[in-house]
């Protein structure tokens, strides 16, 4: 389970990271999401991943560790939040700036084809 | 009284509630008077609490009476004191500057300012980790509104590199403390601290990943080297009372890594002792050239001051880098001094922009302007003592952080970087000054433009006042940073102090 928990965040990481790089805002706040999906998931396991095992003491013989629930929780409250504003202000570049790259500018080099200078 | 620690918090996060309610926000006379009364209380309170706090030592307040390490705790030391108090003063200026009619470009200025506050304060007051995340959150979140405040195409851009930036130093932040949660199993700056000497050796691998992660998150914060460059065109870019805000965020980065790298990853953290001053020491000196070489190079004076900004950024990194207590005294000194003279010069900044018509701030020839002599009066001083030469406070900022330079490899490193970064704003500000001032065209002072509100006059000479009051009272301030920074090197009363339960 572990190794596969462990996968899965990696992955969510990777994907990020590659589209937090990219020029354009969408691909920005998709890959801005992924990470938070991947730190939300990192956070979660620090308690140690366990099966069948309530948050509560005495309801089993083991029991979870509530604590990285509750900062998951708000860590998923301000990642939401953040993820709304930076769609909204991505919308707004666009309007304001008059194309989706993050500097507001097309950048002019000749190794772009036409199709993504457009 | 019990609760003074979290007021400075709770007061200005219920006073920017209060202020969009409708009695209030109906009218911007209203909220104008509501804004400067409530963040002269605020500045009370804070005065109050660092006058209890020097009298009767660290007070710390525990939360719904859960006591540290399991529950929640503020932890008001000397430190997180006095640059509560610097937060309070800034606010204040920055509300009664935009009290002159920059509060009614956008909606909520006044609120999101307090929210701005209230973040900033419980970033210093904080006693574990993850409230210190969720505050740089409430301040980030205030100041993405704030940086937009106003609007137009510059705004929105910064505005951009900015949000995206914080929301990955964001993510960092979180894996950070999700490794030292992992490993140490607790949240507490002092309880990890005592969690950390009986560390096992094989696990001392993800720790140290976790501490030098935070330093690429508090160095996101602060604009150090190579992190550094969305500051200048986001500080140029915000309003003015908004940047003259922001000098303290700067600020907030490096108080966390002094808090951070000094209590928790300090001389007594076993084999992970001071990791992050292997890092620090090419970063402050490089920060330093950065913002030297992007003063003299700046096209317009908000440019110029941002990149002032990064000096001290790379002069307070310096003084994290020496790590010992005369030198962290040093720096919270000087700390005080750039926070308010920075502020200042933005101010000025957007003053002159306002009176030279389409040439703004930018070094160009342009008609003389209004009021030249009361602005060039404003600037000389602001410029004095930003160069740090006496008899302002800069001078003994910086003397004192030479001082405390003791080897003859440190003396070589951070004398020849500080007093060359010196140089160059010497060489920056007074060519901005002749250009701004003397190089004008015709002979007659431009009739248009407007002349200085009272407001505005009042914020900055405010701040500009405090300045040679830091240089009046620089024996009690000196004694008071000196004393914060026994307080954050002595483990006594930075750690086992604020931990009653293992003291029995």
């Amino acid at each position: 389970m572990e190794a596969l928990f462990a996968f899965c965040v990696g992955i969510l990481t990777t994907c990020g990271i590659f589209l937090v790089l990219r020029s354009r805002t969408f691909p920005v706040v998709v890959g801005l999401t992924l990470l938070s999906y991947a730190v939300n998931l990192f956070l979660f396991s620090m308690g140690r991943l366990s099966v069948d095992s309530a948050a509560v003491i005495g309801a089993n013989n083991t029991y979870a560790d509530p604590l990285p629930q509750a900062l998951v929780l708000t860590a998923i409250v301000i990642g939401f939040a953040m993820t709304a504003f930076v769609v909204i202000l991505s919308m707004r570049g666009r309007g304001d700036l008059g194309n989706d790259h993050v500097d507001g500018r097309i950048p002019d080099h000749s190794s772009l084809t036409d199709k993504e200078k457009s | 009284m019990q609760h003074l620690v979290i007021m400075p918090f709770l007061l200005p996060l219920l006073a920017g509630v209060l202020l969009i309610l409708p009695p209030i926000q109906n009218s911007i006379i209203r909220q104008r008077i509501f804004a400067v009364g409530s963040s002269m209380l605020i500045l009370v309170v804070s005065s109050g609490l660092l006058k209890e706090v020097m009298s009767q030592g660290t007070q710390v307040y525990s939360l719904g009476g859960w006591s540290a390490p399991y529950g929640i705790v503020l932890v008001a030391d000397p430190l997180a004191a006095l640059l509560v108090l610097l937060t309070s003063i800034l606010a204040l200026a920055s509300i009664l500057y935009a009290c002159a009619g920059e509060d009614e470009t956008g909606m909520y200025y006044h609120t999101l300012i307090l929210l701005l506050v209230a973040g900033v304060n419980g970033a210093f007051l904080t006693g574990d980790l993850f409230n210190l995340f969720v505050c740089f959150e409430i301040l980030l979140i205030a100041s993405y509104a704030l940086l937009i405040h106003g609007g137009g195409k510059h705004k929105t851009q910064a505005s951009l590199h900015y949000v995206i930036l914080n929301l990955v130093g964001s993510s960092i932040f979180l894996f950070a403390l999700g490794i030292l949660y992992g490993m140490l199993g607790t949240l507490n700056t002092a309880d990890m601290a005592v969690k950390l000497q009986t560390l096992d050796s094989d696990e001392t691998t993800l720790v140290k990943i976790a501490g030098l992660l935070l330093l690429i998150v508090f160095g996101l914060k602060s604009a150090m080297l190579p992190l550094h460059f969305w500051l200048p065109r986001t500080y140029a870019a915000a309003s003015a009372p908004v940047a003259a805000m922001f000098a303290i965020m700067t600020k907030v980065g490096i108080y966390s890594i002094f808090r951070v790298h000094t209590v928790i990853f300090g001389d007594f953290a076993g084999d992970l002792a001071n990791i992050a001053q292997f890092w620090l020491w090419p970063i402050a000196v490089l920060t330093l050239i950065a913002g030297a070489i992007g003063a003299l190079a700046s096209q317009n004076l908000k440019m110029l001051t941002a990149n002032m900004i990064l000096i001290s950024v790379g002069t307070l990194l310096t003084g994290a880098a020496l790590g010992r207590e005369d030198a962290s005294g040093a720096s919270f000194y000087y700390l005080l001094h750039t926070t308010l003279v920075s502020a200042a010069m933005f101010l000025i900044a957007d003053l002159i922009a306002k009176q030279r018509g389409k040439a703004a701030d930018r070094f160009v020839a342009a008609r003389i302007m209004k009021q030249r002599d009361l602005l060039a009066g404003l600037y000389f001083v602001a410029a004095i003592a930003m160069v740090g030469m006496p008899p302002l406070s800069g001078f003994i900022g910086k003397a004192l952080l030479l001082q405390s330079a003791h080897t003859g490899a440190e003396m070589g490193w951070v004398w020849s970087s500080i007093l060359f970064a010196g140089l160059a704003s010497i060489v920056a500000l007074s060519r901005a000054g002749t250009t701004l001032f003397w190089r004008t065209t015709g002979n007659t002072a431009d009739t248009e433009g407007n002349p200085v509100h009272i407001t505005q006059l009042l914020a900055i000479l405010f701040l500009l006042s405090l300045s040679p009051l830091l240089v009046l009272f620089a024996g009690p301030v000196t004694s008071m940073t000196h004393e914060a920074a026994a307080v954050l090197h002595n483990p006594e009363l930075s750690v086992r102090a604020l931990l009653p339960a293992l003291g029995e």
